[in-house]
């Protein structure tokens, strides 16, 4: 039952498809006094990093969850305790004095309707049981089933949500339930290292390495090493072997690297954008048939045109005119001719997009983390407006400001590494896209040139190579050849009356 | 701090809450001179008078339609349905006059009807029933199913001060054979807080009423043969209810078993598991287990009546095949 007093801040939902998220920072402690909409937490998710802002003013009476949980959304994460006295239960009304109703305006009967509690706080999500050691069990213990085993097959719920929360791999852990299912019970008792006669001999010791969180499944191939967080445990031995031998004969894993000592390594602890990148560019990796072309364009012009204007737009428009603009407005227009750029595969089924959704990506986090806001359609802005929006979206991506919607329904992208000098390049297609546009740097060479009259003579020109990465599911060689030719064309050909002043 | 019965202590809650209260009046049927079917009332109207408990005319819907009228004129009455199966005949007064007042007009409506139910003694299909799932599905009424001596003294006193109409169901099978401690004095239990019978580790059985007995026999038994650990939360009122306590006893042990003495499709069990299964399923190690009446009337023929109430055995083999699962 609400108190009246006590407001719950929940993780919330940052985006239809989002269903956790992870508490970057609280800004707060416990005690601490927050006004209403001041930033009370920093989370992250699949989607986008964000600042959430406190439903309302009070003390914090309760955090609930610590700094890089990941809580599914609408859990509740703290407790605000908004003043007005002690957090005695309303509902039954009946601390109120019996008079009150019968002289004065009835005013203070709630109705029954609002009765159930609206919170549904389902209890502590994580059981607070430190994780113990484990070894693991002898191999030969899942064969060893008597009788039917069909029940193995089987995973209830709180099964599968603690093998995942302790990365347990459930052909280690004896099922005693019906059919050899692998009851909560089953997994608890190996998880207290044993019990029940069934778990493994222990090892020697193991090395403090398994003592950390999350770090001693069995199966785990690799001998991760402590997370940076916590302080080390208490004198740990010099790191022995990291995987106890089982007596029995476990398939032989890949021999753990060698030993190294905790100086020569920092271990990095992937991140939410680093774990969604890596998901991301495997998958389209595995998804997408990957080739990449390149095509040399001569920037001699946009170079001359960008000089020119720079300052006027400055001025105009307060923006700063870079080369993205130009390039994004010439693919963009290069679309127009070659659509099949602009699209996405499901299947053997191809949905050709009508609008440029432009993606363009954002190194972030000391180029340790990449972000790609997305123009939505970008074919409707001039050189004006586009200038603007990349911008816009680049500062909102440093500053992880962006929202869900500004970060999804991209159709086709740019990647600017250029800027780093680089001069050829292979980047992966973003998913759900069928190409994405590497733009490099612009270098003065010395080019053959060809006058009208058919003079050859070399010139200094300022040249830069575009690499198109696309699907060849979609999109043959001939295809994408002559989009970045087209591309190449509209950039060196530059219409100066497009410039939309 | 005194040893009493069931029936005893909503006696004494009646009569301490007229005392302090000159607004409270009892109203039904042989209340009075007669001192109620199960002697509730007996000796009442000689200390507060006729006026105070009023003998009516064998009408449920007149008598909580009076009582509707009297709430709304500042009284705090509390009426008596013989037994808890008559109360269909006040379903209107109570479902569309008393429930939407205070949504309708604001008003609010302040009164208990006090419903002996259930079955165990051979009543037949008029006078056994359990009828507290019609009312739990209607929003604006609040309902009681105290299943100890303490409770009943303290949530009919929570009851007759609560501004909503209350449905408090006493179980006619826990009258006198149920004693227990009763704190003297004010003791208003709050409404929408469960009551942990028993701890356990191993299985959680979600009740109320007299099947809360039933629960712990069976627990004992589940015990005594092979150490099963049973957890027993007593829901105390249905309306509201305590999803709290039921989520956290469902995270505790994984599996759940919902008893209750009414029938079965639609029972407020029905609620209970259904809630478990949005917001704890990620808890649970096996299905949720629904244990009622069957759907049919009440039998009179004892046998039958035994077959048809959830048992003890029951119960055991229901727990014995969770722990199985």
């Amino acid at each position: 039952m609400a108190t009246g007093t006590l407001v719950d801040v929940v993780m919330p939902q940052m985006g239809v498809s989002v269903s956790e998220g992870t508490i970057t920072r609280w800004m707060k402690g416990v005690g601490d006094t927050i006004e209403a909409d001041e930033t009370i937490v920093e989370i992250s998710t699949d989607k986008v990093d964000a600042e959430i802002p406190s439903p309302a003013s009070g003390v914090i009476k309760e955090l609930l969850a610590d700094e890089g949980d990941t809580v599914p959304v609408n859990t509740r994460i703290a407790v605000i305790d908004t003043g007005g006295g002690g957090g005695n239960g309303g509902g039954g009304g009946e601390t109120e004095p019996a008079q009150a109703e019968a002289e004065g305006p009835q005013a203070a009967a709630p109705p029954t309707a609002d009765a159930p509690p609206e919170a549904p706080a389902t209890a502590s999500p994580a059981p607070p049981a430190p994780e113990p050691a484990q070894t693991p069990a002898p191999a030969a213990e899942a064969g060893d089933e008597d009788g039917d085993d069909s029940g193995r097959t089987f995973v209830s719920p709180v099964v599968a949500r603690m093998l995942a929360e302790h990365r347990l791999d459930i052909s280690q852990i004896p099922g005693t339930g019906r059919g050899g299912r692998v009851t909560k019970k089953d997994v608890q008792t190996f998880l207290d290292g044993g019990g029940g006669g069934q778990a493994a001999p222990a090892a020697p010791e193991a090395p403090a390495v398994h003592d950390v969180p999350h770090f001693a499944p069995p199966a785990e191939p690799e001998p991760v090493q402590a997370q940076p967080a916590p302080p080390p445990p208490p004198a740990p031995p010099p790191a022995a072997a990291p995987a106890p031998p089982a007596p029995a004969a476990v398939p032989a894993q890949p021999a753990a690297p060698a030993p190294v000592s905790d100086g020569d390594v920092e271990v990095y602890q992937f991140n939410t954008i680093r774990k969604v990148i890596a998901r991301h560019m495997r998958h389209s990796i595995d998804t997408a048939a990957h080739v990449t072309t390149v095509i040399e364009v001569d920037m001699t012009g946009i170079v001359g045109l960008r000089k020119k204007w720079k300052p006027v737009y400055k001025e105009r428009y307060g923006v700063n005119l870079t080369y993205i603009p130009f390039i994004a407005r010439a693919a963009i227009d290069a679309i127009g001719r070659w659509p099949w750029v602009n699209a996405e595969v499901q299947g053997e089924t191809a949905l050709i997009k009508k609008h440029v959704n432009l993606g363009m990506a954002v190194a972030i986090d000391d180029a340790k983390g990449l972000m790609v806001p997305v123009i939505h359609r970008a074919e409707e802005k001039n050189l004006v407006g586009l200038s603007r929006s990349v911008i816009e979206m680049a500062d909102k991506a440093r500053t992880k400001t962006l929202t869900p919607d500004e970060m999804a329904g991209g159709t086709f992208t740019i990647t600017n590494p250029g800027v780093f000098g680089v001069l050829m390049g292979t980047p992966i297609i973003p998913e759900g896209q069928v190409a994405i546009l590497d733009v490099e740097t612009i270098v003065k060479r010395p080019v053959v040139v060809t006058d009208e009259h058919g003079n050859d003579a070399i010139a200094i020109r300022h040249m830069m190579f575009l690499c198109l990465s696309y699907d060849h599911r979609l999109v043959d060689g001939a295809y994408a050849a002559q989009f970045l030719a087209q591309l190449k064309e509209n950039l060196e050909r530059w219409d100066e009356n497009a410039f939309g002043l | 701090m005194a040893i009493k019965t069931y029936l005893q202590a909503i006696s004494d809650g009646l009569r301490e809450e007229m005392r302090r209260d000159q607004r409270v009046f009892l109203i039904g049927e042989d209340i009075g001179v007669y001192g109620g079917a199960f002697k509730v009332t007996q000796g009442f109207q000689q200390e507060f008078g006729e006026d105070r408990v009023i003998d009516s005319p064998l009408s449920e819907t007149a008598i909580t339609g009076a009582c509707t009228g009297a709430a709304l004129m500042g009284m705090r009455p509390v009426c008596e349905m013989q037994f808890s199966d008559f109360v269909s005949c006040a379903f209107d007064q109570l479902v569309t006059v008393a429930a939407k007042q205070h949504y309708r007009v604001g008003t609010p409506v302040p009164i208990v009807v006090r419903l002996p139910s259930g079955g165990g003694f051979s009543g037949g299909p008029f006078h056994s029933q359990n009828p507290e799932g019609f009312f739990a599905h209607c929003p604006g009424l609040k309902i009681a199913c105290p299943a100890t001596p303490a409770d009943a003294k303290g949530l009919i006193l929570s009851a007759i001060r609560d501004p909503n109409p209350v449905l408090y169901f006493e179980h006619k099978h826990l009258y006198r054979r149920i004693k227990g401690e009763v704190p003297d004095g004010d003791t208003a239990v709050e409404f929408g807080k469960a009551r942990v019978h028993q701890e356990g580790s191993d299985l959680s059985i979600i009740t109320y009423g007299a099947m809360v007995y039933t629960a712990e026999e069976a627990a004992k038994a589940a015990a005594e043969q092979d150490g099963t650990s049973v957890e027993i939360i007593d829901l105390r009122t249905i309306t509201p209810w305590d999803r709290e306590a039921v989520l956290a006893s469902v995270a505790k042990t994984s599996k759940v078993i919902v008893l209750h003495e009414d029938t079965h499709t639609s029972g407020f069990g029905a609620e209970i598991a259904a809630t478990i299964a949005e917001e704890a399923f990620e808890h649970l190690d096996a299905p949720v287990v629904r244990l009622t009446a069957p759907d049919t009337p009440i039998p009179f023929s004892p046998p039958l009546e035994k077959a048809f109430l959830p048992q003890v055995e029951d119960v055991v083999a229901a727990i014995d095949k969770l722990s199985a699962y």
